[in-house]
């Protein structure tokens, strides 16, 4: 009987936990042997590279634009979602999480709709010199776009399953809603908060579609890590696109499994739910 | 009861509402907005040419085939990883957010790298005659890989929540393992199931990066949406992008409200009602 079991229970797992190796590890175990494939080598003349510094370099400064934007943003929906009541509040968290249904092309073609010279904003900013368009700025926007909600959803979960009592308690003591904001609810978001910000970083330095559109991919201006991997993957220079490719794997990863262990570690202290 | 105790609350919707039309509301609007010029007789021509009707056709099909794909093998993963004292277990569990961990594009380099005639798992499936890279199968692979981790993190805590002993009473009547399976937990994890299928279809109908590089791109056969959006910008017809991307938006929001409609559902049979 104990055995049938057994041997029933690795029938089920079995195929699944193979399935799921030749489905998600080769893949990662590809991008580990093309990286390495060119040698130390590929991989020094890789960062020697001033196209593909400048794209670092980019992509690094429009990451850190969409994560202020989306992680101040974040705190603010968070608090305005979870502590007050009004109408629409549904329609609101909605239009909130909709960029994780909007194709990254869209948001792309988005920002050129909104932004490119023939559009009156666009050719107002154009002529007091600011370029939007193909430009890295709208570059930064179409990836604030895409990695809108990260920051938002994480926060707003984590103060709705909290309720207001902390906040009826410190306004009942006298602070202000500014000093609630500041003083109890930011510290009771911090960890919602941070996985959010990971995974929002995460996202912003690998876009690709929304990048892609609005980027006009000029090499060593307007492109990103990815772009930039992808030029050189078509220029049939596979070798120095899967080092580049891996690094950005790497980080993305990193920051992943760093937000996985933040949040373990919030739900082990009741934190998170 | 006293209402909203918390004072702010015009300011911070305001604040958060300006914020969210800003970013999402009115890029989206334009793109919309932008698709205004087209003619009739265009509209027409260009929603029902062959090249058009194909992508969609592409699109959706490959979305859904992909996401139901992701909904066997995401319930089968979910239940093994609810199983306890499974060995590896954690190890399966990361392993499973490594799809969305991956920026896209470092996905589509490598799945097309992994998949192509020279693959590791390519180059032996060549051999036997089924080709992956370049046709509609790579697509569903590549968006399949995509929409996996979210089936299985939306049925994980649904399998967490069943009640235990319907379970155990199923089995103590006498039913087998894959009969309880199909009659007790199946019939149960219903709506959790059909929302991750609707969350997958959401992210993968409009996947641009991981999809591009395995695609081939050939008009009229592996073409996506998103891409073919791409194609009319770059030939200078924004208009007709934006058509299609309204057609894609349309698309879109119809998954939201289903999704919307779905966890309202999911809520409901939690409580009980």
């Amino acid at each position: 009987m104990f055995d049938r079991v057994r041997v029933g229970g690795f029938l089920a797992v079995a195929p699944i936990v193979l399935i799921l190796g030749v489905l998600i590890v080769l893949p990662l175990a590809t991008v580990i042997a093309g990286a390495l494939a060119g040698g130390w080598f590929a991989l020094v003349a890789l960062a020697g590279d001033p196209a593909v510094r400048a794209a670092v370099r980019l992509s690094m400064v429009v990451a850190l634009a969409a994560v202020v934007v989306n992680a101040s943003f974040g705190l603010l929906a968070g608090w305005t979602i979870a502590k007050y009541r009004f109408p629409g509040k549904a329609l609101l968290i909605t239009l909130i999480d909709a960029p994780l249904t909007v194709s990254p092309v869209i948001a792309g073609l988005a920002v050129v709709a909104t932004f490119g010279e023939r559009t009156p904003a666009g050719g107002w900013l154009a002529a007091h010199g600011v370029h939007v368009a193909f430009a890295p700025l709208g570059i930064a926007l179409a990836t604030t776009l895409v990695t809108f909600p990260y920051v938002a959803r994480a926060v707003i979960a984590q103060l709705s399953a909290q309720g207001r009592v902390l906040e009826e308690a410190a306004l009942g003591l006298g602070a202000s809603a500014w000093q609630t904001f500041r003083l109890v609810t930011v510290p009771v978001a911090r960890a919602s908060f941070l996985n959010g910000l990971l995974i929002c970083n995460a996202r912003a330095l690998g876009e690709f579609g929304a990048v892609s559109v609005v980027s006009g991919n000029v090499r060593g201006l307007t492109q990103t890590i990815p772009l930039s991997f992808a030029d050189l993957y078509n220029d049939a220079r596979s070798e120095a696109a899967f080092a580049l490719a891996a690094g950005l794997a790497l980080v993305a990863i990193v920051l992943a499994l760093t937000a996985r262990a933040l949040a373990r570690h919030a739900a082990a202290k009741g934190l998170l739910t | 009861m006293k209402r909203d105790p918390i004072p702010g609350r015009t300011v911070a919707l305001a604040a958060t509402a300006t914020v969210v039309a800003l970013v999402v509301v009115i890029p989206l609007a334009a793109v919309v907005w932008s698709a205004h010029g087209v003619t009739p007789e265009r509209l027409r021509a260009l929603l029902l040419a062959p090249r058009t009707l194909a992508a969609f056709g592409l699109t959706l099909g490959a979305a859904a085939l992909a996401s139901a794909i992701d909904v066997v093998l995401g319930l089968w993963a979910a239940w093994v990883l609810s199983a306890p004292g499974l060995p590896g277990r954690a190890l399966l569990d990361a392993l499973v957010d490594l799809p969305f961990a991956l920026p896209t594009a470092v996905a589509g380099l490598t799945l097309s790298t992994l998949y192509g005639p020279h693959g590791w798992l390519g180059a032996p499936l060549l051999a036997h005659g089924i080709a992956v890279a370049y046709t509609p199968l790579g697509i569903v692979l590549a968006l399949a890989f995509v929409g996996l981790p979210f089936v299985v993190r939306t049925v994980q805590p649904a399998l967490a929540d069943l009640p235990r002993d319907l379970h155990d009473a199923a089995s103590g009547l006498g039913a087998s393992a894959v009969g309880v399976a199909l009659r007790v937990t199946i019939p149960l994890a219903l709506p959790a199931l059909a929302t991750g299928f609707a969350l997958a279809l959401a992210r993968t109908i409009g996947e641009y990066g991981s999809v591009v590089f395995i695609a081939g791109n050939f008009p009229g056969r592996t073409e996506i949406v998103p891409l073919l959006i791409l194609t009319h910008l770059e030939e200078y017809d924004q208009a007709g992008a934006a058509v299609l991307a309204t057609v894609m938006l349309l698309v879109a929001l119809a998954l939201i409200l289903a999704i919307n409609a779905l966890q309202r559902r999911i809520v409901r049979v939690q409580a009980g009602v």
